[in-house]
């Protein structure tokens, strides 16, 4: 493990010399809020931020992404057959990003990378992406990372770790990937003894988490008396089946494939998608499984809770990051549903009398 | 890295209309490039993306059976945009196929036992995969007794007719073909509701016979208590089903019962296992 | 805001109890601060759970359509109006709701609280006399009420409710206020210009739909962007079929908003979708004098045909 100390000078320098060989995506403040953003020349990441509102996840997973391209023009030898457009497979480096974020990938990455099947889109530009981590010194009264897998200093998923002294960056170098990005940006200077440093502001950090969820019986419970629990239409009753939840969500995935056609060109396109929206899972028919607003609240905390728990045994879909919490139109709150979920006993059989 | 996004290219080689309401009809298509197909090496059981290039994907039961060689036949629906627009289509139309996806009936669990095959409308897809599959010589004597329930509205509705004339022909199966009604005075079929036609003519449930079920939601509600009453134990029924699917692969997110994904580790699933998920089907 | 809130478990559990209602649609207190959620009660013994302050924005109306069962709901003013204009679009009947009318205070803007404090993380919130003390680690700020209102709320005319079958307090004074200066200058730019202000104002939207679906007016069983045959508006993030999106749904709501504010509230990356209803709100106000949702026994202006009607495309 190398631990290198680099003042906020050599910071600007580094990231700015990392565009040559990376695309470099940092927070930026767009109107109110922060976004991970690609930086342009001279742009500096704002590590004023304390998290951003939309999770990182477009960096690798865009809102919108092109799968193929295809002609329908019949006087083209190749109309109506589909051609993968050129992939940019340039490096790409995130900086600032939160270790629950950073998490977070790789728990998505269950999804698209499995035995059977990899997601060529998502694993490419996963690959090509060097994560840099800033530690979470102040975290946030709706954070809950360290009961949900993570914590503000946590490693997982990241390939450099940077934690701000004021005048300057303590960098943890994590993995082979991160070693490359430190010499890239010219970051050299040493820093014996910086191991403490780290200890000692994890543990600081962890001490100011306020927010927790338990989980621990979750993985126990029979699936479908979880199920078909009665809380549930308690806890969808304000829901108003909008998206905020699951495209601000890191760890959600779930995409939709169109295809859109101009003239004689089209693409095929996945977009992201929800299961809040009734249109994700109605049948041709017009049969919906998933008809009523409280099916699919149900579908998102049992995906996140209990189905990928017990797929995975990897912990909950969830890093933590709170922002589910904080944006909710109608604050409904996974850390209440948790509890719900992970204290509920099946009502007992009653026998007639 | 292989993209399983990707439709193999694939000609329309020929279209036929199955039923009285031309709703239904059948495409053959031929691969564009020859090695594609020994790529899509499938079983009975599986399907496919459909893939109408500029309106989109849909999943669909593979209807030809892989001891069919040079082709691959789909029956499909009228009823969305894509199968729509499917339908719209001729022969020498270029398109894609994507696939094969999903496990397939159990044929290996399936050796030497009895089958009996209980399809209802339009769902009988993948059973004449598996009908022409067991009815080839290689694999007749695998298999025991066979017989097939199968059921539509009204004779001019049933798939694949002259098959069927054929297969009542063969004493190597129990044909057990019926309506809900006939005008036809010549229909020389049953006439009832596919449970009742089971009741009367399924064997009796033992260990080595297995129900393979396949039909429209209604027919399934009605043959699972028939078929119980018969003795057939869930993880003796067979059940393949359907949930609207995009990616078909398994990862975007739709299609799930439970932890269960309907196109990765469905769409046959034991009733066993069902009821071990939630009915979000 | 207590009183309202003791009102409220009292006349909730009064009709809970006697059978009155089947239901009381009100709020709880929210998990974390500046938020409240909307909540059902059935039961007499859960009336206790019900609050009301001033982060109680999220507009009931909304969940009253398709419901069949009788309904008592809190309502601010806007809300009000939009049950009003349910019952005139024959979404629900006036006698399945007891309307527990709340004369309104207006409502705090949790984004502009949070603006207010830098965007410092907020663990709690009192207010008292027109003012809102803001807390969280190391810091203590006092605001003034007033300059954290949401926007609609600032200028809002009608904070009274227009129907109510119980009254949380005696109404309190309206204000006269110019509401469309913002529309004017939208008005005055040149097409170019206002073309690329819109362009610039949606460039954040994600297409989450929270607009549409925090809105009481958008109740249509399928959404035209949601229909596939045919299919109106692709689902990626275009900036044209984005554009598409908030101007249809704009024009939809033609005559009928309120100007509630729940789109913009429920707007997770703060665009100002009220630019395009209000905008229509005033045409509406020019054209044929009509405010929306004051009365549930008249029909709102672009769903009725008048020969007086101004404009003559239709003559």
């Amino acid at each position: 493990m190398r631990f290198l100390k680099i003042t906020k000078n050599d910071w600007a320098r580094g990231v700015e010399g990392l565009k040559d060989s990376f695309r470099v995506f940092g927070p930026v403040l767009e109107r109110s809020h922060f976004n991970f953003r690609p930086l342009e020349k001279g742009q500096e990441p704002d590590f004023s931020f304390r998290n951003t509102r939309l999770s990182p996840k477009s960096t690798v997973y865009p809102q919108s992404e092109i799968l193929f391209t295809y002609t329908l023009d019949k006087s083209r030898p190749d109309h109506h057959v589909h051609k993968e457009p050129p992939r940019d497979e340039t490096p790409r480096a995130i900086l600032g990003i939160r270790p629950c974020d950073a998490k977070a990938f790789g728990l998505v990455k269950l999804n698209f990378d499995t035995p059977e099947y990899k997601d060529p889109y998502w694993l490419s530009a996963y690959e090509a992406t060097t994560l840099v981590g800033l530690a979470c010194d102040e975290p946030c009264s709706a954070c809950f990372c360290t009961s949900a897998g993570s914590g503000p200093f946590d490693e997982a998923g990241l390939d450099v770790l940077l934690k701000d002294e004021g005048d300057h960056y303590l960098v943890k170098v994590l993995t082979e990937k991160g070693g490359k990005l430190v010499s890239a940006a010219g970051w050299a200077g040493e820093a014996s003894g910086a191991e403490k440093a780290f200890v000692d502001g994890a543990a600081v950090a962890a001490e100011k988490i306020t927010s927790f969820v338990s989980a621990d019986k979750l993985a126990g419970k029979v699936t479908n008396q979880l199920h078909n629990a009665k809380f549930w239409d308690d806890v969808a009753f304000s829901c108003i089946n909008c998206g905020t939840c699951t495209f601000l969500c890191p760890t959600c995935w779930c995409f939709d494939i169109q295809d859109e056609v101009a003239g004689t060109d089209g693409v095929r396109m996945k977009n992201w998608d929800s299961c809040m929206f009734p249109l994700f899972t109605l049948h041709g028919t017009g049969h919906n499984p998933r008809g009523q607003k409280t099916d699919r609240v149900r579908q998102r905390f049992m995906h996140k809770l209990k189905y990928f728990v017990d797929r995975y045994d990897k912990g909950i879909m969830c890093v933590g990051c709170g922002r589910c919490v904080q944006h909710c139109p109608v604050n409904i709150d996974i850390r209440r549903v948790c509890e719900i979920m992970n204290e509920y006993e099946p009502e007992p059989e009653t026998c007639p009398a | 890295m292989e993209n399983p996004y990707y439709p193999y290219p694939v000609r329309i080689a020929s279209t036929v209309i199955e039923t009285e309401d031309r709703n239904l009809k059948t495409f053959k298509f031929e691969f564009l490039d020859p090695a594609d197909e020994e790529k899509f090496s499938y079983m009975p059981g599986q399907f496919a993306e459909l893939s109408v290039t500029g309106k989109g994907e849909i999943p669909i039961g593979i209807a030809s059976s892989p001891t069919e060689k040079g082709f691959l036949m789909f029956t499909v629906n009228k009823v969305g945009v894509v199968s729509s627009a499917l339908h719209n289509m001729v022969e020498g139309d270029i398109m894609g196929v994507r696939g094969p996806m999903g496990n397939w009936y159990p044929w290996e669990k399936l050796q030497g036992k009895n089958v009996v095959i209980i399809g209802g409308g339009f769902a009988f897809t993948t059973l004449r995969s598996s009908i022409v599959y067991m009815l080839h010589p290689d694999n007749r004597k695998k298999f025991g007794d066979i017989h097939v329930v199968y059921g539509a509205r009204s004779p001019g509705m049933l798939l694949y007719r002259d098959e069927l004339a054929e297969w009542e022909r063969r004493d190597d199966i129990n044909m057990h073909i019926t309506v809900d009604r006939a005008d036809d005075p010549d229909w020389k079929y049953n006439v009832g509701f596919v449970p009742s036609i089971t009741e009367k003519n399924a064997p009796k449930a033992d260990n080595d016979t297995y129900a393979i079920v396949c039909g429209p939601p209604i027919m399934i509600k009605f043959t699972q208590p028939v078929l119980e009453k018969l003795g057939y134990a869930h993880d003796h029924i067979i059940m393949s089903l359907e949930n609207r699917m995009k990616c078909g692969i398994g990862m975007c997110g739709r299609c799930n019962i439970g932890m269960e994904f309907v196109c990765k580790d469905g769409p046959v699933f034991t009733l066993e296992e069902l009821n071990r998920t939630p009915r979000e089907y | 805001m207590t009183e309202y809130t003791q009102k409220i478990r009292e006349i909730a559990k009064k009709l809970l109890s006697e059978g009155k209602v089947d239901v009381v649609i009100g709020f709880r207190e929210g998990t974390v601060p500046l938020m409240a959620e909307p909540c059902l009660v059935s039961d007499p013994a859960g009336v206790d759970q019900l609050v009301f302050n001033s982060f109680c924005g999220v507009n009931l109306a909304n969940y009253l359509p398709r419901r069949k069962d009788r309904i008592a709901v809190v309502a601010k003013g806007c809300d009000s109006r939009n049950m009003a204009q349910h019952i005139a679009e024959n979404q629900i009947n006036r006698d399945q709701l007891v309307i527990i009318g709340a004369p309104c205070t207006r409502m705090m803007d949790r984004r502009k609280v949070a603006a207010a404090v830098d965007g410092k993380d907020i663990t709690s919130v009192a207010e008292a006399d027109g003012r809102l003390t803001v807390t969280g680690p190391g810091f203590e700020k006092v605001l003034d009420r007033e300059s954290v209102l949401q926007d609609n709320c600032a200028i809002c005319v009608h904070v009274n409710p227009v129907l109510s079958d119980e009254m949380l307090a005696d109404p309190l004074p309206e204000q006269e206020k110019d509401r469309y200066t913002d529309i004017r200058e939208v008005e005055a730019m040149t097409p170019g210009e206002r073309y690329a202000h819109f362009e610039e104002l949606l460039s954040g939207c994600i297409r989450c739909y929270a607009c549409r679906n925090a809105c009481p007016l958008c109740y249509c069983p399928t959404c035209f962007v949601d229909e596939s045959k045919p299919q109106w508006v692709g689902k990626s993030i275009d900036p044209t079929d984005t554009l598409t999106f908030h101007f249809l749904r704009a024009f939809h709501c033609a005559g009928r908003c309120t100007d509630c504010g729940a789109c913009e509230r429920a707007c997770p990356v703060g665009i100002n979708v009220r630019q395009f209803t209000k905008k229509l709100e005033k045409d509406c106000k020019e054209l044929f004098d009509w405010e929306a949702g004051m009365s549930p026994d008249v029909r709102p202006p672009l769903d009725t045909f008048r020969p007086d009607d101004p404009g003559k495309f239709i003559k």
